[in-house]
Formats: C-alpha cells, structure tokens, sequence
C-alpha cells in the first residue's frame, strides 16, 4: 500500500522518536519487586497516614513528625549513625551503593541499606538453566558504561545477557516502518536486555565484595524525623542523641532506630520514604495494563521488534539462547482474557499481533515506486538497513503470564533536607521505550557523583543546596523524556485516519533522515540528555 | 601624602616587576592606608570595637560602615602609633550582631557566601594539595595540617576544612560569631574539634602560633591596615607554609557589581557593607605580601552565573578574586 500522505514536519519530528524496542523496564516491575522486597508495602503505607496526622499537607521537605503517643522506641541503647541510608535495595538502590564504593572520594562513607527482602542478606540464587525469568529490563548503552565503570558489569557478564543491535518498529496501519541500526551510530549494539534479578545479584556481588563500610538492614522504614532542638543555644548537657541536630532519626518496623546524613528514597513507586517526606506528586494513571511473558523461538532472536497496536503496543525483546521476551500493553479486560487463556492460544495470538492482526504490515517497496521519499534515498545511504521483516514466529511460552497497571507518576521534587528521591521513587513511566529503569540508574549515578562533590569541598552531604545540584542535573532529563513517552502512548491510542497518516510519515522521516535517526538513537541510548539538541 | 605615594608607586612597581603597572589614575585612588608607612591619622569617628565583652586593641577603621554581611572582622593594633583605642560600639556591629543569628541560615543574609563556598574550597583542596603533596583524591587530604581561618565569622569555611582532616583553628573579633561557630561545630563531631576563639590574628601572633596554612577570606577589605594585617598573617605562618587570601577588586566592574548590584539592586548584602575604596586590586594584593615575605603563587576569580545560581572559578579576577601565596623560608 501506498502512502500518499504528505509530511507534517511538525508533528513527525516528534512522532518520529519512536523509541521502540519495547522490553524496557516497565516500572510496575519494579513497582512489583518492590512488592516482594517490602512485603505489605500498601498496609503500612496506610499506616503511616495515620501516624503522620494532618502535617501531611505541608510544603515538600517538612518531614512528618509521628504522632509521640504511636512512636515506637528504639531497641538498643547505642543509635548507629550512618552517612547514607539506602531506603531500597533494588536495582537502582543497589547501583546507588556500588557506584559510591566505587569512587575513592566516597568509599570511606558509612552506608545502610534498609530492605526487608531476605535475598539481600541471604544472596540471590540463580540457576542458569532456568529459562528466563519474564521480568527484564534493557539496559542502554549509557548505563552499560556506567556499569563498567563502577566495576558491577563483571559480575553481569557471567549470566544470560543478550545485546542487540537492531530494532524495527511499526505500526498496525501498515503505512510506515522504521528500522535502526547500532551501526548508524557506530556502535556495536542499541542495548542489552537483562534480566532483573540478574542486575540486582550482579549489583548485590559487587556492594558485598566492595571495602565500604555497609550494613543491610532486613526490615520496613516506618518513620523518620529530623531530630529537633539543634538550633538553640543552649550548651548544657544534652545528651548525645539530641545535640545531633543535623541528622535524621530512621525507624523502622523491627524496632531498631539509625541515624542518618542523607537518606535516599530507592524505595520503588509507592516510595515509603517520599510518603513520609512529604513530596507531592502528578501523575495519572494509563487505562492500559502490560502482559509480560517469556516465548520461545526456533533459532535465536536478535532484533527488538515493536508493533504500536490500537490497544498498545507489543514488544518482542531478544533474552538469549532462543528465548525472547514479551510486553504487551493493552486495556485490563483483555489483559485478564489473555492471562488466562491457554498457552497455545496465547502464543497463537501473540503470533497474529505481531505479524498480521489488525492491519497489514508495512512493505518494503513502498519506498521504491516514486515515493516522495525515493528523492531522499537516492542522496542518503541507508547503509543496507534492509526491508521491513517479519518478526520470528513465537512457538511456546516459557514462562508464566503476568499482569500490571500502568502509570506516570512523577515527584514535583526530588530532594528535600536530608532528603532525596532516586529511581521509580522519583518517578514512573511507560514502558513503551524502555526508558524506566536506566533514568533510575542515571539518578543514581548522577546522585553518588554529586555526594562526591561535597565530599571533595567538605561539605555536609545532607545539605540542600547540595542536593539541588543533583535535582537541576536529573529532573530536566526525567521531564523531557517521560513528556516523549507520555506523547507517544497518547499519538499511539487514537486511531484517526490523519493521525495514522501523520504517524506513518514520522516513520519514514525517522527511517531515512539518517541525522534524525543517529539523534534519535543517541537520545534512546542515552548518550545525550535532550533530544534534537546536540 | 599624596605626593609621597605617587613617588614610590613607580618605584614599587618597578621592583614587582609584574607585568601590569598601576596607572596614574589608580594610583592617585591608593588609599593612604596601603602604601605608606606613616600611620594614618586617627580618625574622629569611633573605632571599630569588638562584640560584647571584649575589647581588642582597636585600630582605625576607613569608615564607619565595616560591618560586613561575611562579617569577618580583623582589627590590627598599629604596633608603634596609638590608635584611638575607644571602648563605644560601632553601630554597624550591632547590626551585625543582630544578624549573626542567622549565618548558618543558607537562604538569608549570607546566602551569596554559602554559595560561594564550595568554589573557594575547591580553590583551596586544589592549591593547598599540590603545596603540601597531599592525594587529592582522597576525602581526608588535610590530615595533619594546622590551619587558621581569621575571621571565620560562623565557621562556614572552618567545618568543610575539618572535614577534610585539618586540625583548624577559628578566630573572630565578634563574639557572638565565635558562640554561633561553636554550637554548630558541635552538631558534629567532627566538626568539634575546631578550636575557636574570639581573638585577631595580632593577638595570635604575640602568642607565637605557628600554622601551617592561614587562611582569610573577606576580611581584607574590612581591615584597616592591610599591610600590616598581611604581615601579622605571615607571621602565624611557619616557613614554606600556604596563606589564602581573597577578597574584592577595586575595580569599576567591581563597583558595579559588588557594590551597586548586591547592595542596592539585588539587596543581597545590606547597604555599606563594603567600601569601594577599600577594595584592593590584584596587584596591590600581590605587593604587599611581597612586603611580607609572601610570595603569591596562584591567583584565580570568582564568576557568578546568575542562570545557575552558582559560582565558577575563572581567570577574570575583575570583581572576586582569591589569591595563594607561600611564605619564604628564611
């Protein structure tokens, strides 16, 4: 089929970051391992309502104070005093510790990990003949680097990891495809896709085997105050534990109680941490749920395919050794309906998504008989790209189906005294682009780089104009990117006709403006912070 | 006077050979108190005295209106003359006094100087590392140097140098600052191992202390007699040890900036806190630590972006400049 629709420079610019490759963190994964590690989370996020009383209202950066009648006391005679307190230990919670040790600026910092997950004290087992788990994140390039460089990727490469260095995304309309290619921005690969209990294992081997001085603590954050009574002048005997004016008091649901500089909320997004310290957040949620599952194929995958279907799109994302991973977003009826049919129906449809189901696929000649674009590919070397492909058929499931809402959620700020907010704790987004889980390490890194900072000037790292730093680096990077993802799920679900249009030509735009498509690719992979501005 | 000072300046200048000379012009704005060697005449007004409770040798101060909103006062007794010692209290130090509350306050009245802090560290780790062949990256690289800061107002410089290891002594001729400076060094203990007290660098020279690196930030141009302050730092200084000193140029830009924009436009310190013609400008900065066997090493400036909100090191020294010198053995 032919296009004949003219292109709207306006909108295809931006339609045209189509960042596919699906299979990138879905932040309800997080959002689910956060489940698992903190077990009940929602209970005691009820629960501490209660105990915060009617401050909650206040202005970002107030810490709620418990009620005196509910607090608990503290187990123990001796408070420990620790520089950072980890709310979290998830992946990016994790990232956050090991980058620290890392750095010799920061190495010597006192850090505890607060998470009720058993397997950071215990180890994370994983049994490599397993096939893979369903829950995966891609990792870009970018993070890749920063993984090397804090010294975690080694333990990474042990396990099944798959890069990938070809991506096509398209659309059910059949008009427009767009294929990338990691040679277009000479590299060898667009991503990697991991799964995620492999990334918190590796992360976890490297803390534990790292000199800093940590201690993981295997229980809930309940509640924090800033301790009062510092500012006074009073110079009489005040006991030790309230002259210290200028740390945060933790306490957390087995009774012990720290100290802590600078608490950090990696504490996923039904952050406790940002509960109790009162950021306020926009979001809404998508009326679209994500079903994820491990399928197999018949010889290995090596291409990140995603087709934008009416409902959502559908992502097929290679794991390794013949193992690809699925994540399907579509509205919550179906996503129940396709849970709980069978396998082979499932794999069935999965198949007719992908390929032929709800509209023709794009063909290659489209381009070749007097296209408006021919003009373009006559000057522009597409370096043999290819035609557009069809993905490789899916021939069982290999894992169980799983469910999850999709949201935006975003904190409107990030730090507060003593205070930040890292990772899905700071903010949510869709999956779309695979985008969640490395904003999530970029904060962290960006965080550990600016505690080094402080370090080097002998500043106090609980400081707030310290933290800003952190916040003025990440949140124009988070804002820009989850405004792209937000667009594209929205330009994705209306199906109207000059809309289609409008898509299919920021397809082909994408496709053969190699400028457009090597910026593109950059802004995926991480390498800029703002896209079309380099 | 004038005409004294006119005749050494080419003189001076000559024997600095440095490479810009101080023009006729500027050198008629020399004010008295820098070149000459005859002790100014005690002025009517009353000097300057210190806080509450204490009273310093007091010297003559330019004008009325020293108080700063850094507030680091040093007050140099003129050895041989007798200045007018008076017991009456400036009134610009109890305004002072009034504000000193809030110096650990990073939104308030110091709040250019807390966000000027972390550039002057960073001026300071890198040029006191290279001095003393220390490992700058490490996060302690101060351990065992004796450090003073005069006129350390509420201990903003002196807690980032403990720290970063120094064993740091603060001085302050107000003593409400030195109060301020000492309960909240005590919030942390590492920070309260600083040694505060409420004395001028004059005093700690008649007490022969010796530190390996003094430090004096904003406090020059507050002083009366800048040369014979920079000689009594040279003398708390042991041999081959490091002396930082930063302050404001006296420069048209300066005046404009300093002076014009953060006291009357932005309000950002209150109105006389600084007097244009006590400024100093890079060269005469350099020529009297010369006087004081200082030999000035290193010399950067301060540049505010006023997008970021934030302070860089730069080579332009026209407004705030900070200046690293060694002391010669003898």
């Amino acid at each position: 089929m032919e296009s004949s629709a003219s292109p709207s420079p306006s909108l295809s610019l931006s339609l045209s970051l189509s960042l596919c490759s699906a299979r990138f963190c879905i932040p309800s994964m997080n959002r689910f391992i956060a489940k698992s590690l903190a077990a009940n989370l929602g209970v005691r996020r009820v629960q501490s309502r209660c105990l915060c009383g009617a401050a909650g209202a206040g202005a970002p950066g107030s810490i709620r104070q418990p009620d005196h009648g509910q607090e608990q006391q503290c187990s123990g005679t001796s408070v420990a005093q620790y520089d950072v307190a980890i709310v979290g230990g998830g992946m990016v919670g994790m990232a956050l510790a090991c980058s620290l040790a890392s750095m010799p600026l920061t190495k010597n910092l006192n850090i505890a990990i607060i998470d009720s997950n058993p397997a950071l004290v215990n180890g994370i087992r994983i049994n490599k003949e397993d096939p893979p788990d369903p829950r995966v994140s891609t990792i870009t390039p970018a993070t890749i680097s920063m993984f090397r460089d804090i010294g975690a990727w080694q333990y990474l490469q042990q396990y099944r990891h798959a890069y990938f260095d070809k991506m096509q995304v398209w659309d059910y309309t059949g008009l427009g495809y767009t294929r990338y290619h990691a040679r277009d921005v000479d590299k060898d690969s667009l991503g990697c896709v991991v799964e995620n209990k492999v990334l918190q294992s590796s992360l976890l081997l490297c803390v534990q085997n790292a000199d800093i001085q940590k201690k993981i603590f295997p229980s809930r954050l309940v509640s924090m105050s800033l301790n009062p009574g510092s500012r006074s002048k009073r110079m009489d005997g005040i006991s030790s534990e309230i002259s210290r004016g200028d740390l945060t008091k933790l306490q957390l649901s087995d009774g012990t109680c720290l100290f802590a500089k600078l608490v950090v909320g990696a504490d996923g997004s039904k952050s406790q941490v940002r509960e109790l310290a009162g950021f306020k957040t926009t979001g809404w949620n998508y009326s679209q749920n994500a079903v994820i599952c491990t399928v197999e194929h018949a010889s290995e995958n090596q291409c990140a395919w995603q087709r934008f279907l009416p409902a959502g799109p559908i992502a097929l994302l290679p794991i390794g050794d013949n193992f690809s991973n699925i994540v399907w977003t579509m509205n919550p009826k179906e996503a129940l309906d396709r849970k709980s049919m069978t396998e082979a129906d499932f794999v069935k449809t999965v198949n007719h998504a992908l390929d032929h189901g709800f509209g023709p696929p794009p063909t290659s000649s489209l381009l070749e008989n007097g296209n408006i674009f021919s003009w373009f590919r006559a000057g522009v070397a597409t370096s043999g790209n290819g035609g557009f492909e069809i993905p490789p058929k899916v021939l069982k499931v290999a894992s169980e189906r799983m469910v999850f809402p999709l949201s935006l959620r975003h904190a409107k700020d990030y730090v507060s005294k003593h205070v930040a907010l890292i990772g899905d704790a700071a903010h949510t987004v869709h999956p779309l682009a695979g985008q969640g889980v490395n904003l999530g390490f970029g904060d962290a890194f960006a965080l550990s780089r600016v505690i080094g900072e402080a370090i080097a000037v002998g500043m106090d790292i609980g400081e707030v104009s310290l933290l800003k730093k952190y916040e003025a680096e990440r949140k124009p990077a988070n804002i820009a990117m989850m405004a792209i993802l937000d667009g594209f799920q929205k330009a994705y679900s209306v199906d109207f006709g000059p809309l289609n249009i409008l898509r299919a030509a920021g397809f082909h735009a994408a496709n053969y403006i190699s400028p457009l498509r090597r910026s593109i690719i950059s802004y995926a992979s991480g390498e800029q912070r703002l896209p079309l501005f380099t | 006077m004038a005409s004294k000072l006119l005749n050494r300046v080419p003189a001076v200048s000559a024997r600095l050979k440095c490479q810009r000379t101080l023009s006729p012009t500027l050198a008629a704005f020399t004010p008295s108190r820098l070149l000459s060697d005859v002790a100014p005449r005690p002025l009517p007004l009353p000097a300057t005295a210190a806080g509450a409770g204490d009273s310093p040798p007091a010297s003559a101060s330019p004008s009325p209106q020293s108080s700063g909103s850094s507030g680091k006062f040093d007050h140099n007794a003129k050895s041989s003359s007798s200045s007018v010692r008076s017991s009456l209290k400036d009134p610009e130090l109890a305004k002072f006094s009034a504000i000193a509350d809030t110096w650990w306050d990073s939104e308030g009245p110091f709040k250019p100087l807390h966000r000027m802090n972390p550039t002057r560290l960073a001026f300071i780790r890198s040029t006191l590392c290279r001095h003393f062949g220390k490992d700058p990256s490490s996060a302690r690289p101060f351990e065992g140097l004796k450090i003073v800061d005069v006129g350390c107002g509420g201990g903003i410089l002196s807690e980032p140098l403990a720290r970063m290891g120094a064993s740091v002594t603060g001085v302050d001729a107000v003593d409400k600052n030195i109060k301020i400076a000492h309960i909240h060094a005590a919030l942390d203990p590492v920070t309260s191992t600083i040694e505060y007290c409420c004395t001028t660098a004059e005093k700690l020279v008649e007490e022969q202390r010796k530190f390996d690196a003094v430090i004096s930030l904003e406090v020059i141009e507050h002083v009366a007699d800048p040369a014979e302050f920079c000689k009594s730092l040279s003398a708390l200084t042991i041999p081959e040890g490091a002396i930082v000193i930063s302050t404001i140029n006296r420069s048209m830009r300066a005046y404009a900036t300093a002076i014009v924009a953060a006291e009357y436009l932005l309000r950002w310190l209150p109105k006389g806190t600084h007097q244009w013609s006590s400024f100093l400008t890079p060269e005469e900065l350099v020529l009297i630590l010369q006087r004081s066997s200082i030999c000035v090493k290193e010399m950067a400036g301060f540049v505010y972006n006023p997008l970021t909100g934030r302070w860089f090191l730069s080579d332009d020294v026209g407004v705030n400049f900070i200046a690293f010198g060694t002391k010669s053995s003898q």
